[in-house]
């Protein structure tokens, strides 16, 4: 039987999720053995072209990009997990929801006090995707089957919340998996 | 202006004999003398009445009647609660922008009108309505807001508003001198026990014909049960007041501030009496010397009327010093005016709120029965129960109890308004179905009831057969009738809107708790929401419901549970249908991009469509056909 596979991402997020995935130290060896990585930062592979198992997605969305490659990665994944604050809840991004976007823009691009920007225009190259006008957590726009609270998940918490999905049960995490201080 | 402010703060304060625990009435006169209560002013109370500047300022931040900064002499404040605004009362407020040319929250340049929004004011039979200072306008309509607004500016400050607005009186008591006000009673159903016959005294002297204890046991008997929506037994309430040396109180709740409930304003109206009567007869049984009723500040209208009643019974001998010849028994009544906060409507708030202070409810045990009012035993009524004890006394408890079904034994005083033809007060008997309800008020087109108010119930058609009663669907008298064109999840949203602003702040659950139920209901309204959303909405109400401390809290959830009860399929619609539309979320960006910001395209005064279409790129039309609308996974 084919190894199940693993694809991973992170949207608008701090890649710390992903650092906190690889704090599982020698146990990556044992989840190698199990799995087969597709699409991952880890491995650089940077798209994905086949159905996988698990789905592990870090980050909101903040912009069109993210959507686009969110519900790519939607379609391919079996299971997708919400990993981490910013993925369930928008987390630290999504403090921007708090100002209209035209004044976060204006803020960066304009009026900051450390902004040197001769052209005096916001960028609006087309090829830079175009902000949504509210970061939002994954399941607000594809449906998430599970949600890894933390900021980030700790190892353990990954660990667990992997294995159980490859035993085929739904994780649980204990008390001191989601314990933060 | 110092010198003016000081004197009215020394005068105003000695007029309340310096007494810290009348600080409302305080500040509601120096509110009305000043139009504000300033910091300075806040400086002033507090030093008379040996109190702290932040116990004053706790006050007056508290209540939505008062205000610490300048504010018109004259202030319009237009009801917003869920029938108001499906009466129009939108439009209206639009107008009265117009008129005024300034908005909601604001005050004209010359300092002299301003113009707010309140909850609910008790005028749902008659919405939309709007206060002027103490004056109802009820039944408004764009014509009469223009009218409303030429008189106002046409007279200086210190005219009668009365005389100035009011250009027909409502019926009964709402006509006389004292009243003259616009309110009609539309008493649309009288029963036996509210608006049967009575005369004044008839039950106040059967009462004192018995003992103390025996009038208790009618009351027991009749299995009269509390009014104001718990339901508690009266007599019950009434024994666990009674006994002991101390002082104690009897105290009337006109609060009358659940949205879509006026039926105590209708009693008040036309039955002050009895009303008087039944608190006289509780002072009796239970042996206080005092009543208080507290009148909420938007029925200050009735006010004269009210103390013209009392005076009256004075001077029959129903009120002051041996009354029914008992050398011992004396008792008289006061009002106290509430200054806009629906909270102090629950008892322990009410009573705090009484004292002076902010309407914060208290934990409870101790009930009021054995801490009240100034620390002393309270025993705190709806209007409409204490209604009903005179008329148990007057007529006997077989008389009542034979009255209703078993449990819920009487009559009951419905409010109904919303999509029906006759909206008005009901005095029905208990256990009556929602549907025969409906066909006395010829809603037969309803879609969906609420029983109770926003904290009630959402009943659904395959529910009608189901009873009014304190067994299944218990009210404090609100009925809100909705038809099929309404959208039941807007009107639960604008509960949790009511149950936000009204909150007192204590409990975290209640007030962060409800802005969250909020806010996800409204993301699901928006067809962004996902099945875990209808999970989260459940836990959350559990949350706040378990962990809140009075009442409000407890059942702040309840338009959020029973419309997911009732109304599931209102929201598998919104999920089913919730597609996620990349198109809108990067609209704003993009008239960013387009021109907005960088001064390009059609900017100022362009709409969204227009600049859309106007520049909109290829890019944007393959987005469009691409990526939106579409569905979740
Ligand atoms: C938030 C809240 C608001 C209330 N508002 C009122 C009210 O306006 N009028 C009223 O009689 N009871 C109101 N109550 C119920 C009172 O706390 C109390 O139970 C009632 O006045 C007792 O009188 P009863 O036994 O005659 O009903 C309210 C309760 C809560 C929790
Ligand atoms: S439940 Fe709400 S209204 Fe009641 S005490 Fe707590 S915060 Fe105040």
């Amino acid at each position: 039987m084919a190894k199940p596979k693993v694809a991973t991402t992170s949207l608008c997020g701090c890649f710390g999720c992903h650092m906190s995935l690889l704090d599982i130290d020698e146990r990556i060896l044992e989840l190698v053995d199990l799995v087969e990585f597709d699409r991952s930062p880890i491995n650089d592979i940077k798209s994905i072209e086949h159905p996988v198992d698990i789905g592990l997605v870090e980050g909101g969305c903040a912009n069109e990009d993210n959507v686009r490659v969110l519900q790519e990665f939607r379609r391919q994944c079996k299971v997708l997990v919400s990993v981490g604050d910013c993925a369930t809840n928008g987390g630290l991004p999504s403090l921007r929801n708090l100002v209209p976007l035209e004044e976060c823009l204006r803020e960066a691009y304009l009026d900051g006090p450390t902004v040197h920007n001769d052209s005096g225009r916001i960028p609006d190259d087309e090829e830079i995707p175009l902000l949504l006008s509210r970061v939002k957590p994954c399941h607000e726009i594809v449906e998430v089957d599970y949600h890894l609270p933390g900021c980030p998940p700790s190892a353990d918490a990954f660990w667990a919340a992997i294995t159980a999905l490859l035993e085929g049960h739904a994780p649980e995490l204990p008390y001191l998996l989601c314990k933060y201080d | 202006m110092s010198a003016v402010r000081d004197e009215a703060v020394h005068e105003i304060c000695a007029r309340f004999g310096n007494d810290a625990t009348r600080l409302l009435d305080v500040v509601r006169a120096i509110n009305q003398r000043l139009d504000c209560i300033d910091g300075e002013a806040m400086e002033a109370i507090a030093e008379a009445l040996h109190l702290t500047r932040a116990d004053v300022e706790g006050v007056v931040s508290f209540y939505s009647f008062l205000s610490t900064r300048p504010h018109g002499n004259i202030v319009i404040r237009l009801c917003d609660d869920v029938i108001d605004k499906m009466k129009g009362a939108d439009e209206i407020a639009s107008e009265f922008e117009h008129a005024l040319g300034i908005r909601v929250g604001e005050t004209t340049p010359d300092g002299r009108i301003s113009l707010t929004t309140t909850s609910c004011i008790g005028m749902s039979d008659q919405a939309p309505a709007a206060l002027v200072n103490d004056v109802v306008l009820p039944r408004l309509s764009l014509s009469e807001v223009r009218r409303v607004v030429r008189l106002l500016q046409a007279h200086p400050d210190g005219t009668d508003l009365r005389s100035l607005l009011v250009d027909s009186y409502g019926g009964g008591n709402n006509a006389h001198d004292l009243v003259r006000s616009a309110v009609d009673n539309s008493i649309r159903q009288a029963g036996p026990v509210l608006f049967g016959h009575m005369e004044r005294g008839a039950a106040l002297r059967k009462a004192l014909a018995l003992s103390p204890v025996e009038v208790i046991r009618v009351v027991k008997a009749s299995r009269l049960r509390g009014r104001g929506g718990g339901g508690f037994p009266t007599g019950v309430k009434w024994e666990h007041t009674r006994g002991g040396q101390d002082e104690r109180y009897v105290v009337c709740n006109a609060d009358e501030g659940e949205p879509g409930t006026f039926k105590d304003r209708v009693l008040l109206t036309e039955r002050a009496d009895l009303v008087f009567e039944g608190m006289t007869i509780a002072g009796y049984a239970i042996g206080a010397g005092h009543g208080v009723l507290y009148l909420r500040a938007e029925y200050a209208y009735l006010r004269e009327y009210l103390e013209h009643v009392l005076r009256e019974r004075r001077q029959a001998g129903l009120l002051g010093t041996g009354l029914g010849g008992r050398k011992a028994f004396e008792f008289d009544i006061r009002i106290q005016m509430g200054a806009g906060a629906y909270i102090c409507g629950e008892e322990t708030a009410l009573i705090e709120s009484m004292e002076g202070k902010r309407g914060q409810p208290r934990l409870k045990p101790p009930f009021p029965a054995s801490h009240g009012y100034l620390d002393k035993p309270t025993c705190v009524n709806n209007v409409e129960t204490y209604c009903c004890a005179a008329r148990i006394l007057e007529q006997g408890a077989p008389w009542f109890s034979a009255l209703g079904s078993k449990a819920s034994t009487g009559t009951k005083l419905l409010s109904v308004s919303g999509d029906c033809k006759r909206p008005g007060v009901y005095e029905v008997p208990f256990g009556i179905s929602v549907r025969e309800l409906l066909g006395l008020c010829d809603g037969t087109g309803a879609a969906a009831v609420q029983i109770g108010g926003p904290s009630g119930r959402m009943v659904p058609p395959s529910e009608f057969g189901r009873t009014i009663c304190f067994d299944d669907l218990a009210t404090g008298g609100a009925v809100m009738v909705f038809d099929q064109h309404r959208d039941l999840l807007e009107i639960a949203s604008e509960f949790l809107r009511f149950f936000i602003h009204e909150s007192c702040g204590y409990c975290t659950p209640c007030r962060v708790g409800n802005s969250l139920l909020k806010e996800r209901l409204d993301r699901i309204r928006a067809g962004h929401g996902s099945t875990d959303d209808v999970g989260y909405l459940r836990d959350l109400s559990a949350t706040i419901a378990a962990t809140s401390r009075c009442g409000l809290g407890w059942t702040s959830p309840n338009p959020v549970l029973s419309t997911l009860d009732g109304f599931p399929g209102q929201y598998e619609r919104r999920l089913r249908d919730a597609s996620y539309s990349l198109e809108e979320d990067t609209r704003e960006a993009r008239l960013i991009r387009n021109g907005r910001a960088n001064g390009r395209g059609s900017s100022e005064g362009g709409s969204a469509a227009e600049t859309t279409g106007v520049d909109g790129s290829d890019r944007e039309r393959r987005e469009a056909t691409d990526v939106s609308g579409e569905a979740k996974r």
